[in-house]
């Protein structure tokens, strides 16, 4: 395997927008809130800044085609810049493109900002796409939520689980991430739910209720990254840096070929256990401290704890009802509330996720700050579909160089 | 010769709206409706056409065999879907039938199906005869109340035949009873009365008359006479005046179906034909600005054929679908508020479409000839991980493949005309897999392990171009009758 990325790269600042319905802003005006705590938070200048990345998801709903909104808005002079777009995991793209040009020597300090304007649709989820593509033909009529809710029953049909106990577990990782959320003065989602009323809100796609599913927001989020070397130059004493990135897209098999029996994502292991390696993390349920991971729907966060190799398979129903994922569990999950009440601006989600565990770490989250000084935490994306879709896994960590 | 009839199928929708919830929701406004509130009408789904139920009809009457032998198809309706656009082609294509064929449309006339039933026993080579109608009407007509939607096909050609053709006759006039123009969006119609007496009465029988007398037979020769009317008495009226038996008179269906209009002919014949025996005479006529007969004579081998479901295999696959406002919103008779959700583009691009009909039409994938694994779509490299091999797939049609359902959800978000949207991953018991819509079941029974044999239905419908695209869709398999 290549030596991979880990700790060659630090990130000197990081920033995000509020989520929510920003019914008032512009996605160039995101674009400036996130950029602008970023730049404090690193103390430097635009003209410092070498490179920039631009990931979004749906960029015809607001800024179109191109990384010449990116530039352009945040007044950033004749730099390299780059629109990234990987559904979901865009917002982790596009860091991973700063990173590595960092890591490349191509470029000192890099810049990658995720944003999305999804709440201009007219309509609560994801933007349609535009025109449509050949999938458009022979496709069903799926949703997010209808594909993601598949999840659960193959997962009951595989492992005999109780369809009641698995909604139970579901409903307990809506319940944990809406009371992180009550924290977070930054999340779409400040308030508190019941068990019951997650159990008993309306049908979604069977089985995913309404609370069973994250809703999308407008926001960005921002990071800025350099040399570990540069980074102490520039004054800054505790760093975290990059211990992993891993991007696994499908082969097409789980769509086309008879070997994947739907309860699980077979991009998320293979990124983990790339990302692992590329971290030297052998024992994941011992050497994580958080993670932030794509938990669009319960369904998707209840497997992907199975996918991370952080609870044995047929295991994350008993080990979220046991709290080992509560804020105040062994490993939180989403403890700033995730894309369920942070919200998912899809661009910038796989930002947002690294954000939270860099403010962690550097111990500065607030009223949601994990007490036991966490060094490690990871960040997971799924873009598309379960059954034909990729994956990013970022692993930040205390920089010990 | 031993040319005649070699196979026959029916299609009629799952769907059943009792005629009574329409009369309750209709009287208000036209008392005089009580009086045809018996019984229940087939009714298509949202994604069911003439297009979609012809295809079924066929599939019905073919049962997966080789269809190479079928050198033109011929498709009656009123109601085709398609102005300019032949109808019979996208029924080839669906059907996978060779590219060398001839096809042609007919329609116009409320006898066209036994028209292109005449015509294709002007030929010599096998013809597969189709006919649909899924009629348009007026909320509260008569016409919205007897009417049914439904299809029926009909194999001709040589080889061993379940039925000889032993007479044919037509005649033409101008009598108009009822019209649609290209004005008009529905049928104008005179008053029942004058029908009967002035043409039904006195235009079908000298032509029932002809049929008979050219096979050098009586009225007591014939052991069922198919005869489609709403018209009270109609067929017995006829009956009696050329001398057939009042009990060789076939029920029209309409207690249980209506009259499914272009197709009703061939409808009751697929019907006659699975009770009848060797020697039974069939005489089929059908009105409209004059009539056709044709007389047929069953044989030996009607003992060794069978449709998939048939007329009476549909009609006992029923689901009552007592919403009235659902069948107008299926039809467009009411302005529905669908979303913003329902307004994507679902522009077709053609070339995408031509360029691509194997998988969307015709439902074939690849087969890899390195490794076997079937796929779909068929793609330059081949799916299997172990494999990958490289333009090694041969085509293969997934449309007869009985897959298993291995995830699914009922999805009450993404926009469907009838929600919830219920699909998932089918695993194609012989190899290959695709997410496809599940329709025609009560999202209750869907189940992983549950089978599901093919459809073709309408995807999508695009109301700003007035185009509608067509797929495949899954539907559970377990009404196939055993050893069909």
């Amino acid at each position: 395997m290549a030596k991979g990325i880990k700790d060659k790269v630090a990130i000197l600042g990081m920033g995000c927008t509020r989520f929510g319905e920003r019914f008032d802003m512009e996605a160039q005006d995101l674009m400036v809130e996130a950029y602008l705590e970023a730049m404090t938070d690193a103390g430097i200048e635009a003209k410092q800044i070498d490179a920039a990345w631009l990931a979004t998801g749906s960029p015809e709903f607001h800024l179109g085609n191109s990384a010449l909104a990116l530039t352009s808005t945040l007044r950033l002079p004749y730099i390299p810049t780059t629109r990234v777009e990987n559904f979901c995991a865009s917002g982790t793209e596009a860091f991973r493109g700063a990173v590595y040009a960092v890591a490349s020597g191509a470029a000192d300090i890099a810049i990658a900002l995720g944003v999305e304007k999804c709440k201009d649709a007219g309509f609560g989820g994801l933007p349609p796409v535009g025109r449509p593509m050949n999938s458009k033909f022979i496709w069903p009529s799926v949703s997010a939520p209808g594909s993601f809710a598949q999840l659960a029953t193959a997962y009951t049909s595989k492992f005999g689980t109780d369809p009641k106990d698995l909604k139970r577990a579901m409903a307990h990782i809506s319940v944990k991430s809406h009371d992180n959320g009550s924290r977070n003065p930054k999340a779409h989602l400040r308030t508190k739910l019941t068990i019951d009323a997650v159990l008993n809100a309306p049908m979604i796609a069977d089985p995913l209720g309404l609370f069973d599913c994250c809703g999308v927001s407008d926001g960005a989020a921002c990071a800025i990254v350099t040399t570990p070397e540069i980074a102490r130059s520039l004054g800054k004493k505790d760093l975290v840096s990059v211990k992993a990135l891993q991007l696994a897209g499908s082969n097409g098999s789980e769509a086309q070929f008879n070997a994947w029996d739907g309860s699980y994502f077979g991009t998320t292991k293979a990124a983990a256990k790339r990302a692992y390696a590329e971290a030297g993390i052998t024992d994941p349920r011992k050497e994580l401290d958080l993670i932030e991971v794509h938990d669009c729907f319960s369904i998707t966060e209840l497997v992907t704890m199975e996918d991370l190799f952080i609870s044995a398979e047929g295991t994350a129903v008993k080990d979220i009802l046991d709290g080992f994922y509560d804020a105040d569990g062994t490993i939180p999950c989403q403890i700033d509330g995730g894309l369920k009440c942070f919200g998912h601006p899809v661009g910038a989600s796989g930002i947002r996720m690294i954000y939270e565990n860099y403010l962690q770490i550097l111990g500065r989250a607030g009223d949601r700050q994990r007490q036991d000084n966490p060094r490690i935490g990871l960040g997971h994306n799924v873009g598309g579909y379960p059954h034909q879709g990729i994956c990013a896994i970022s692993i930040v960590g205390a920089y010990e160089g | 010769m031993n040319f005649g009839i070699l196979a026959y199928g029916a299609y009629l929708p799952r769907r059943r709206l009792p005629r009574r919830s329409m009369i309750e929701a209709n009287a208000w406004f036209d008392s005089s409706l009580r009086g045809l509130g018996k019984g229940e009408r087939t009714m298509c789904g949202w994604d069911e056409d003439p297009i979609t139920m012809a295809v079924d009809a066929a599939r019905d009457a073919l049962k997966g065999s080789d269809a190479s032998a079928i050198k033109s198809v011929l498709f009656a309706s009123t109601t085709f879907p398609f102005l300019d656009r032949l109808n019979s082609g996208v029924v080839a294509a669906a059907l996978n039938l060779s590219e060398d064929i001839a096809a042609a449309d007919l329609g116009a006339c409320q006898r066209a199906a036994t028209s292109a039933l005449a015509q294709a026993f002007n030929g010599t080579g096998t013809t597969l005869v189709v006919s649909a109608e899924q009629r348009k009407t007026k909320a509260a007509s008569p016409l919205e109340l007897t009417s049914g939607d439904g299809a029926a096909a009909i194999l001709v050609g040589e080889g061993n035949p379940i039925a000889k053709l032993l007479a044919k006759s037509s005649g033409t006039q101008d009598f108009v009873d009822h019209y649609r123009t290209i004005e008009s969006e529905y049928d104008y119609r005179w008053e029942d009365r004058w029908v009967r007496d002035e043409g039904f009465l006195k235009l079908i029988t000298p032509v029932v008359a002809r049929c008979l007398k050219s096979a050098g037979l009586t009225g007591a020769d014939v052991t069922h006479f198919c005869l489609p009317t709403t018209l009270a008495k109609g067929a017995d009226a006829i009956a009696k005046k050329v001398g057939i038996a009042p009990e060789a008179v076939r029920d029209n269906l309409q207690l249980v179906c209506g009259d499914t209009g272009t197709a009703h002919p061939l409808v009751m014949l697929a019907d006659v034909l699975a009770v009848a025996k060797p020697g039974d005479r069939i005489l089929v006529a059908a009105f409209g600005q004059g009539a056709d007969a044709l007389l047929f004579e069953v044989t030996e081998a009607i003992k060794d054929f069978a449709p998939v479901r048939g007329v009476q295999g549909h009609l006992a696959r029923r689901k009552e679908e007592p919403n009235y406002i659902k069948f107008l919103a299926f039809r467009d008779g009411i302005d529905l508020e669908r979303g913003i959700r329902s307004e994507q583009d679902k522009q077709t691009p053609l070339a995408m479409m031509w360029r691509n009909r194997a998988a969307y039409t015709s439902m074939v994938g690849g087969k890899c000839t390195k490794c076997g694994t079937p796929q779909y779509p068929s793609s330059r490299i081949c799916v299997n991980p172990e494999c990958t091999a490289v333009d090694s797939q041969e085509p293969y049609s997934f449309a007869d493949k009985i897959g298993r359902i291995n995830s699914y959800t009922a999805d009450l978000l993404a926009y469907s005309p009838e929600p919830p949207s219920c699909y998932g991953m089918i695993e194609f018991k012989e190899g290959g897999r695709w997410m496809m819509d599940m329709i025609d079941m009560e999202p209750a029974d869907l189940a992983v392990g549950l089978e599901m044999r093919m459809v073709f239905r309408i995807r999508d419908t695009d109301p700003q171009r007035g185009f509608r695209r067509y797929h495949w869709k899954a539907t559970p398999a377990a009404d196939i009758k055993k050893g069909a």
